[in-house]
């Protein structure tokens, strides 16, 4: 192989899958980890070490609910020690006046947090969490008054499209100084309600303008990311910066990963901190070097001049829409199966079927 | 939003948002949240020497004199970079 391997810049670091939210958009897998089989304290601070003597520049500490974990100040505390910018990405229920102090202390950066909705009565019927809306304004009520910056994340779905421009100006009023406009990504639990979620065209362009009027009205006070549903794309985009470029993404059960859907990927050993040093997967476990850079890439992404721009889009849509981790992404206009994006989206029902609420497991339910 | 810049205004960095020595990759980065920016060589000479006490007149004076440049050449590209790093939400005055 002649592919350069360059030093990660980001870690997600999802310290537990348990969380009191149970959005059916949820991007952790469908197969969720007890909490029995979490990494202890102490093998997160050796992999906090470990992705900062590699050159890791921020960690982002999710989950699930990062902070259903007692020890969160203290791995905040050693990242911070460490030169590693902390963030925090959280749905806010448990942060309040007893459990924020703590996270200040120990140096916290930055705090992202999720809102489902700016509809109260909707937001807690995707959370299904009753009184989670007034606890998460309570949430940004504290952060912003800390003067930590504060990003809001908005996840947008079919339900809560119209509601952008609303979305935007309620986050300038929280104090936030950054907002995630995000549509619904189509994996696990997101593709599991793909069909309740999708947007329409319209309704895509209508957010796609609502963020684009606020970009120019709030400009220098709040910044604005805006993420599309590439089901509507011609072009994929580039996952995760590239397959093992930039990003590691570590389960709460210590398995490395290019990317939290990447679990899905048939045929491969998954490994993971209890068995291996994070420099050593990030270089040799096959489930990097599969598709990372461009030699693994079938046409027409092989001759393509976006190659190296776009990577070859998302493997894990890939494997989703065609059957095939290594195909074109079906998004890319040119790849062979494109047309079943197309179809995906011409068979869209009129009425939204009901969700199916990310939770455990039990023994008999059916796990995808 | 841009209150205007003289060469009396104080800036420091945002809340959350620092430069930073990346020892891995041997350049300076601005760590901001969820990115990091690459600043080019001059931002990074520039940025080096806000530290929240020190007026633009000052970093561009110490510019000046250090890269042998005439003050008003340094000032104007000072103030524009300023600004677009307000704007930004990297720096505040």
């Amino acid at each position: 192989m002649t592919e350069t391997i360059l030093s990660p810049m980001s870690l997600l670091a999802e310290l537990t899958h348990r969380c009191p939210l149970q959005c059916p958009y949820c991007s952790n897998p469908l197969a969720l980890e007890p909490r029995k089989n979490e990494l202890s304290t102490a093998e997160w601070i050796s992999v906090l070490d470990q992705a900062a003597e590699m050159g890791v520049l921020q960690v982002h500490f999710s989950g699930g609910e990062p902070m259903s974990r007692p020890d969160l100040p203290e791995l905040i505390r050693h990242a911070v020690g460490l030169g590693l910018y902390t963030n925090l990405i959280t749905s806010g229920v448990l942060l309040n006046e007893k459990t924020f102090p703590a996270l200040v202390a120990a140096g916290l950066d930055h705090v992202q947090l999720s809102f489902q909705d700016i509809d109260t009565a909707n937001a807690e019927l995707v959370g299904g969490m009753k009184g989670a809306q007034a606890r998460k304004i309570e949430a940004a009520r504290l952060v912003a008054a800390d003067g930590m910056p504060l990003t809001l994340n908005f996840v947008i779905y079919r339900e809560n499209a119209d509601r952008v421009p609303q979305m935007l100006e309620a986050a300038l009023q929280m104090g936030a100084r950054r907002v995630e406009i995000a549509h619904t990504q189509y994996y696990g639990w997101g593709l599991a309600n793909r069909e309740a979620l999708m947007p329409t065209a319209a309704q895509l362009e209508q957010t796609t303008e609502a963020v684009e009027a606020a970009r120019k009205k709030y400009e220098g006070r709040l910044t604005i990311d805006y993420v599309t549903p590439d089901y509507y794309a011609d072009r994929p985009k580039p996952c995760m910066g590239g397959w093992g470029r930039r990003f590691i993404n570590i389960s709460p059960s210590g398995r490395v990963l290019p990317c939290h859907a990447a679990e899905t990927i048939p045929n491969v050993a998954f490994p993971d901190v209890r068995h291996d040093t994070l420099d050593h997967i990030w270089r040799e476990a096959p489930l990097f070097t599969m598709f990372r850079g461009t030699d693994w890439m079938p046409q027409p992404c092989r001759s393509c001049d976006q190659r190296e721009k776009d990577w070859g889009g998302c493997r894990c849509q890939a494997l989703a829409l065609a059957g095939n981790a290594a195909a074109t992404d079906p998004v890319c206009s040119r790849a062979p199966d494109h047309e079943r994006v197309k179809a995906v989206l011409d068979t869209l029902p009129a009425e939204p079927p009901p969700f199916r609420y990310r939770r455990y497991a039990r023994a008999t339910d059916e796990v995808g | 939003m841009s209150a205007a810049l003289t060469d009396e205004t104080v800036i420091r960095f945002a809340r959350g948002v620092r430069l930073q020595h990346d020892r891995v990759r041997e350049r300076w980065i601005i760590q901001a949240p969820e990115r990091a920016f690459i600043p080019d060589p001059i931002a990074a000479e520039v940025l080096r020497l806000v530290d929240g006490t020190r007026t633009l007149g000052q970093i561009i004076a110490d510019l000046a004199s250090r890269f042998a440049a005439p003050v008003d050449v340094i000032g104007r590209d000072v103030h524009v970079m300023v600004s677009d790093l307000m704007t930004r939400q990297v720096l505040v005055a």
